[in-house]
């Protein structure tokens, strides 16, 4: 039960213009089934454990793009984790933006590059021998800092899936205050503006890039040539 | 909810993004071969709308739109009207000095249009994401730019040099933008007036200001930070040094009046002396180092690192004076330094067949009307009187003088220092240009160089700007002073905000 213990109580997303959106989990004795609970416990457990397969595989998997595809494990299943401390937006997010739209990237990249299996190196040895200290202790700093600042609390597994059910069921119960209402609120609200800004930077980027790459004045005959034959 | 239509807040930025994305889609759906230099004229007219737009925000009443995040008021129209009148010349320039076979000038002017809505943004952003958002549309624009001409070696250094130290100096400026976030909980800019004075966490704050000038004082090339600009200057295009020296200068300090005098007031005594000590080092090092250099372009550079200097003085000055002082020194400066840059482009060319000083030997006998508006433009960089730098730079001096006390003192007279040198190296070239040319180098006498229709209006414009803020200054210095006098009020309403959800929302509030 101590990856229970652990989980946060509430998430917190500090928000720009001084709003903070607050998914606060249910306390323990709020009314879930029995079953459900339990259900929510093995889904966490399943998914944890892959999670850290996932991980640990990333490290040991000498050629890239096996590494690259346990990442993609590892990223999935922290998407579930999300979802069942009751995140569904950054659950949601990790999938598209991570598992799809970042791994793709990475994959791409390795398979261009073509880059074969990494040699054991003197580096290498000696990286794994300080690495994994190193982790050990970085662990041991972390969690004696969440301990210290937010203590052990209990935390519901599934408090957003329940949630989301009883919003199902009473219907009329779906007001704004699911996380996904707030966020929308404040990013398409009080900060359209610089929502919106946004898109001419993407845009000047785009362009930028379009001008850098090109080829100089004087290939350019030559290359039209070509595609003309 | 105000009555104002939040878009009429930003009407010059959004005429100015139609433009760009118009010369855009256009570029893309002509014919490979087909002359683009027309885009430029959709451009520089879509700059001018713009800035009659920006005139227009006059008539606005004075306050903000899109949830506080953008404002209008006569400090705002100010630096519109200067950001879109040098963004109009540096187009007209352009126009007649681009390679006319380019294969690339739509996006070229695209690039100029998209980079003047940054710098438009960026003077009337009261919301530090909108600044940062701003910063980099203009920032990126110009390091595109200044990587135009890949023929040489010099201009994708000076490309990758810019923005190398750039994105490091922006990512300083978002830290202390990140550092206010977790000192005040908010990053709005009136909003963290009202609790920086109130604050416990000063330490948080100092650390934020600190950092914060530090990315600012990059991008006005301020002396520890300005050692980018030379190579910057001497490998980009003459047309987009014009621009590159002046336009986001100018919009950086904008933002600087806003974080300095609207956003943290209360530390004058800790960002006073910092930028003093920013404004005698830019003074010195850059007159110091000008002296020495014999391209004409980094002689150039490193004089706009003396004016940099020159401005940050003015800063010493108490409230309306030194924002006052500032902002007329901004328009005195942009339009000096882009005339004498219209001409150095005019006369070596795109290609920069005369980079040296010597090279402009003979030039008033050459072409008399570029050698004697270079000269004239040389006057107005040494300030003497009659033109737009005299005026800039006694009112800097005067308010840097407003303090009365020993350090503000010593500050004039560096300053004045400094001019006294600078006119060694600004008279150098003057004198160079007015004597005959050997008869040796006759032989391989450069064509003289003609003068458009673009590059003709743009000239005018610039000795036009020059020559009116030099005789007559009172209507700019006018409208500085009332705009310092909205930079520092907060716009009306803004006390009746509700701060608690604020206040709850910091993290110490928040256990």
């Amino acid at each position: 039960m101590a990856e229970r213990a652990l989980a946060p109580k509430a998430i917190v997303v500090y928000l720009p213009t001084g709003r903070c959106v607050e998914h606060r989990l249910q306390p323990t004795d709020a009314a879930a089934p029995k079953n459900g609970e339990l259900m929510h416990l093995i889904l966490f457990l399943i998914f944890a454990g892959l999670c850290l397969a996932g991980a640990i595989n990333l490290l040991l998997q000498s050629h890239p793009i096996n590494s690259a595809l346990s990442l993609i494990v590892v990223m999935s299943s922290l998407a579930v984790l999300y979802l069942l401390l009751g995140a569904e937006f950054l659950a949601i997010a990790q999938i598209i933006v991570y598992a799809g739209a970042i791994m793709v990237l990475f994959v791409f990249v390795v398979m261009l590059l073509n880059a074969g299996r990494e040699d054991r190196t003197m580096g290498s040895r000696a990286a794994k021998l300080i690495g994994f200290p190193a982790v050990a202790v970085l662990m041991a700093l972390l969690a004696t800092v969440i301990v210290r600042i937010q203590g052990l609390g209990a935390a519901q597994l599934g408090a957003g899936l329940a949630a989301a059910q009883t919003a199902v069921e009473t219907a009329a119960g779906a007001q704004d205050t699911s996380n996904l209402a707030q966020l929308s609120q404040v990013l398409f609200h009080e900060l359209l503006l610089p929502f919106e800004v946004t898109s001419v930077l993407i845009l000047i980027a785009i362009l930028g890039a379009v001008v850098l790459a090109r080829k100089t004045e004087g290939d350019e005959p030559a290359v039209e040539r070509t595609a003309a034959k | 909810m105000t009555p104002v239509p939040d878009i009429d807040r930003i009407m010059p930025e959004v005429i100015l993004t139609l433009t760009g994305v118009a010369v855009m889609l256009i570029d893309a759906s002509l014919a490979a071969r087909r002359s683009r230099r027309w885009l430029g004229w959709i451009a520089a007219m879509g700059t001018t709308l713009a800035l009659w737009a920006s005139l227009w925000q006059i008539s606005l009443p004075e306050g903000t739109g899109f949830f506080d995040t953008v404002e209008t008021s006569t400090f705002t129209v100010f630096f519109h009207v200067l950001i879109c009148g040098i963004v109009l010349v540096a187009l007209l320039l352009s126009l007649d000095t681009l390679p006319a076979n380019s294969h690339h000038q739509g996006e070229y002017y695209a690039l100029v249009v998209f980079g003047a809505v940054g710098m438009c943004l960026l003077t009337g952003a009261v919301e530090l994401l909108v600044v940062f958002i701003a910063l980099e549309i203009s920032s990126i624009s110009t390091y595109v730019l200044a990587g135009y001409r890949k023929q040489t070696g010099r201009g994708p250094e000076s490309a990758i040099k810019y923005f190398l130290l750039g994105s490091f100096a922006t990512a300083f400026l978002l830290y202390g933008i990140a550092l206010i976030f977790g000192a005040t909980g908010t990053t709005q800019v009136y909003q963290i007036a009202i609790l920086a004075p109130a604050n416990e966490n000063h330490a948080l704050i100092v650390a934020a200001l600190a950092m914060m000038l530090v990315g600012i004082f990059f991008k006005v090339s301020a002396a520890p930070f300005h050692v980018w600009t030379p190579d910057v200057y001497e490998g980009a295009p003459s047309p987009v040094v014009a621009l590159l020296s002046t336009g986001p200068k100018v919009a950086a300090f904008a933002l600087l009046l806003r974080v300095v005098y609207e956003m943290l007031p209360s530390l004058r005594t800790l960002w006073a002396p910092l930028l003093w000590v920013a404004a005698v080092l830019s003074m010195t090092v850059g007159n110091l180092a000008a002296l020495r250099q014999q391209n004409v372009k980094r002689m150039l550079a490193y004089s706009s690192i003396a004016h940099a200097g020159y401005l940050l003085a003015a800063f010493a000055g108490i409230g309306d004076l030194g924002i006052a002082a500032a902002s007329f020194y901004a328009a005195a400066y942009a339009a000096m330094n882009v005339g004498v840059f219209a001409v150095i482009t005019l006369v070596s060319g795109y290609d920069e067949k005369l980079p040296l000083i010597d090279d402009y030997r003979g030039l008033i006998y050459r072409a008399p009307l570029l050698g004697s508006l270079l000269i004239f433009f040389l006057i107005s960089l040494i300030g003497i009187p009659f033109t737009g730098g005299f005026f800039g730079k006694f009112y800097s001096f005067t308010a840097a003088m407003s303090p009365m006390n020993g350090s503000a003192v010593a500050l004039v007279i560096i300053g004045l220092l400094n001019s006294g040198i600078a006119a060694a190296y600004y008279l150098r070239l003057a004198v160079v240009a007015a004597q005959p040319a050997a008869p040796s180098a006759a032989g391989a006498a450069p064509a003289k160089p003609e003068i458009g229709i673009a590059v003709g209006a743009a000239l005018l414009l610039a000795v036009a700007a020059t020559l009116v803020l030099g005789i007559k200054p009172g209507a700019t210095l006018h409208a500085a002073q009332s705009g310092a006098h909205t930079l520092q009020a907060p716009a009306p309403g803004v006390q009746s905000s509700p701060l608690s959800p604020i206040i709850q929302a910091t993290p110490q509030a928040a256990q």
